[in-house]
C-alpha cells in the first residue's frame, strides 16, 4: 500500500467521476424531479456507447455520432415512457422491461459481439483513458468538464421554461397539475427522454474513454446514479439551492463517489465486490429518511 | 351554463366492495350560480366534482359546460374550464415549488406551455399585488417553497391560483374541511368575496349546514347519488338547519347521517 499508486490513480478516478457524473445528472432528473426510479439507464448506459462506437467505425463523423447516441438514449427514455403512460405498467417495471430489451438491442447494434474497440489513434475520440494525465487540453477531465457544464447549462435554462415547470410540477405533485391543465403523461415520457438521451451521452462518452463499447457496461448504473445523488444529498443539500448548483452537486457527488472507490481498491478490496459494496451503501442512505421518520414518530415519506 | 344527464357510476363494479357513487344524477346550473352542496357520507358529493373535473371517466350520462360536451375529455383539457380546490390542502399545491411558480403554472391553465420562460417579471408583480389582497403577508414571501405554508395559507393560495385565469366554473370539494374553525372561516369569507368579484359559477360541497344555508344563491342536498333537494331565490334564505334535517328526512325516508355534520 504505497501512497504514491493511490495518487497516480487519481485523475483517471476524477475524469471517470465527471463522466459518470453527467449519466447521474440523468438520474436527477428522474428520480429527483419526476419523482421515478427510471431502470431503463442500466441499459441505456451501454445504448449510448454502442451508437456512438458503432457508428464511428464505419467513418461517421465523431459529433453526429454523439447526436445519433443521445437519439437513441431519449427513444429508449421513450419506450419505458410509453411502457409506463400508455400500458399503465409501474414505473419500475417498465423500465426493467426496457432494460431487458436493450440489451438484445445493444447487442444488434454492435453486431451481436459482447464488445467493440475503437482506436484513439484511428478515430477522433472527444475523451481518452490514455491523455488522463496530460496537462493540456485533449485531458479527457477538462473535455468531460466542459460537457458537464454544457448540459446544467441547457437543463437549468429547460427547467425554467414553461415547459420545463409543468416537468418539475408533474414530478412535486400529478393531481394539482392536470388540474393546472398539465397533460402529466406526456411529461413523464419527456423527463424520462431527457434523462436518458443525456445518460447515453454519458455512455458514448465513457466508451470513448476506455477505449470500447461492452454490453455490460451499463449494469448497476442506476446504483451509482442513486450513490451520487445521495451523495450530494448528504454533503450539499443545505448548501446548494439553486438547481444548476444541485445538478453541480450532483457530478460532484459522482466523483466523490469514484475516488472513495479508487480509496476502497487501493485498501485491497477484491474488485468483484464492488457492487455490492456500493449497493449495500446506497440501500443504507435511502432508509436514513425512513429511520427519521420512525424515530420522531411521524408520518414517514415511504 | 353547466349540465349533467343521467351521470352515473359505479366503483369497483360486479364486486363484494361495488358502490353505486352516481345513480342518474341531473343537475343544471346557470351562469353565476353559486350552489352549496351538502349530503351525508358516500352521498355522492364529492363524486359528482371529481365527475365533472374528469378524475376518471363515468359510466354513462353527459357533462356540458356551456354546451359543449366534455364527458370524453381527458381531465388536463377540461382543467381550462374548471378551478379546483381539494379538502386537503397538499393536494393543491406543489409543495417543493415557490409560491410565484406555483402561481406561473395556474396563469397557464388552457394553454400551451411552451419554451417561454417560465414566469416573466411583469407577472411577478401581478401576483405580489393578488397576493397582497389575500392579507396573508404572502407577497413578501414569493420565493418561499409552498411546503413552508400553513393549511390555510395553501387553500388562500390554491383559490387564487384557480381563479387567476377565470374559470367557467369553480369547484370547492369540502375546501375548509381540514382547517381550524377560524381559519376554515377566513377561506369561506375569501372565496365568496373571490367569487362575488368574478361573477363565477361555482359547486361548492360543504359539511357544514350553517355555511351551506349561509353561502351562495342556491343549496342542493344529495343522497345515493341524485339530487333530492333543490332550494334557491327567497326559499333559500329564510332555510335553517331545523328545516333542511326535516326536508332530509322527507326527502329520503331516513334520518339525517353525517356524523360530521352532527358534530357541526
Amino acid at each position: 500500500m504505497n501512497l504514491t499508486s493511490l495518487l497516480n490513480a487519481l485523475p483517471g478516478a476524477v475524469a471517470q467521476g465527471l463522466i459518470w457524473g453527467i449519466m447521474a445528472i440523468g438520474v436527477y432528473i428522474t428520480y429527483k424531479v419526476l419523482d421515478l426510479a427510471d431502470l431503463t439507464v442500466d441499459g441505456s448506459m451501454a445504448t449510448g456507447g454502442a451508437v456512438c462506437v458503432m457508428l464511428m467505425l464505419s467513418g461517421c463523423n465523431v459529433w453526429l455520432a454523439l447526436a445519433c447516441a443521445m437519439v437513441a438514449g431519449m427513444l429508449a427514455g421513450l419506450m419505458t415512457g410509453v411502457f409506463h403512460t400508455a400500458m399503465g405498467i409501474p414505473p419500475i417495471l417498465s423500465g426493467i422491461l426496457t432494460q431487458l430489451s436493450l440489451y438484445s438491442i445493444n447487442l444488434a447494434v454492435m453486431g451481436f459481439k459482447a464488445n467493440q474497440g475503437i482506436n484513439v489513434t484511428k478515430y477522433a475520440l472527444i475523451v481518452s483513458q490514455r491523455n488522463v494525465r496530460e496537462i493540456n487540453f485533449s485531458n479527457p477531465i477538462f473535455t468531460s468538464l466542459i460537457v458537464l457544464v454544457l448540459v446544467i447549462a441547457v437543463l437549468y435554462w429547460f427547467f425554467g421554461t414553461e415547459l420545463g415547470s409543468s416537468l418539475r410540477a408533474t414530478g412535486a405533485n400529478g393531481a394539482m397539475s392536470r388540474a393546472q391543465g398539465i397533460n402529466t403523461n406526456v411529461c413523464k415520457i419527456l423527463g424520462l427522454m431527457i434523462s436518458n438521451g443525456i445518460v447515453a451521452l454519458s455512455s458514448a462518452m465513457l466508451s470513448h474513454y476506455q477505449g470500447f463499447v461492452d454490453v455490460n457496461m451499463g449494469r448497476g448504473a442506476i446504483v451509482i446514479g442513486l450513490a451520487a445523488v445521495i451523495i450530494s444529498d448528504v454533503i450539499f443539500g443545505k448548501l446548494f439551492r439553486n438547481f444548476a448548483l444541485k445538478l453541480t452537486g450532483v457530478a460532484i457527488g459522482a466523483v466523490i463517489y469514484y475516488i472513495v472507490l479508487q480509496v476502497v481498491l487501493w485498501l485491497g478490496l477484491n474488485t468483484n465486490l464492488l457492487k455490492l459494496l456500493s449497493a449495500l451503501i446506497v440501500a443504507v442512505f435511502l432508509a436514513v429518511p425512513h429511520w427519521k421518520a420512525n424515530m420522531k414518530g411521524g408520518r414517514g415519506r415511504a | 351554463m353547466l349540465e349533467l344527464k343521467d351521470v352515473r357510476k359505479t366503483f369497483n363494479p360486479k364486486t363484494v366492495n361495488e358502490k353505486i357513487a352516481l345513480d342518474g344524477l341531473n343537475l343544471r346550473l346557470e351562469d353565476g350560480d353559486f350552489v352549496t352542496v351538502i349530503g351525508g357520507n358516500g352521498a355522492g358529493k364529492s363524486t359528482m366534482l371529481n365527475a365533472i373535473a374528469g378524475t376518471w371517466p363515468v359510466d354513462s350520462g353527459s357533462i356540458s359546460i356551456d354546451g359543449a360536451d366534455i364527458t370524453h375529455l381527458p381531465e388536463h383539457r377540461r382543467a381550462a374550464l374548471l378551478g379546483r380546490v381539494f379538502q386537503d390542502p397538499m393536494t393543491g399545491t406543489a409543495a417543493t415549488m415557490q409560491i410565484e411558480e406555483n402561481l406561473a403554472l395556474a396563469a397557464r391553465r388552457g394553454q400551451r406551455r411552451t419554451l417561454k420562460i417560465g414566469i416573466t417579471r411583469q407577472e411577478r408583480e401581478a401576483y405580489r399585488e393578488k397576493l397582497a389582497r389575500l392579507g396573508l403577508g404572502l407577497e413578501d414571501r414569493m420565493t418561499a417553497k409552498v411546503g413552508l405554508l400553513s393549511g390555510g395559507q395553501r387553500q388562500a393560495l390554491t383559490l387564487l391560483m384557480a381563479t387567476l385565469k377565470k374559470p367557467k366554473l369553480l369547484l370547492l370539494d369540502e375546501h375548509t374541511a381540514a382547517l381550524d374553525p377560524r381559519t376554515a372561516q377566513k377561506v369561506l369569507e375569501l372565496s365568496e368575496q373571490i367569487v362575488t368579484e368574478n361573477n363565477l359559477m361555482t359547486l361548492m360541497v360543504t359539511h357544514n349546514m350553517r355555511d351551506a344555508i349561509r353561502y351562495g344563491n342556491r343549496l342542493i342536498m344529495m343522497n345515493e347519488g341524485r339530487v333530492i333537494l333543490d332550494i334557491s331565490g327567497n326559499e333559500k334564505k329564510r332555510l335553517t338547519v331545523e328545516m333542511l334535517m326535516d326536508a332530509f328526512a322527507k326527502a329520503s325516508g331516513e334520518a339525517f347521517a353525517n356524523d360530521r355534520i352532527l358534530l357541526s
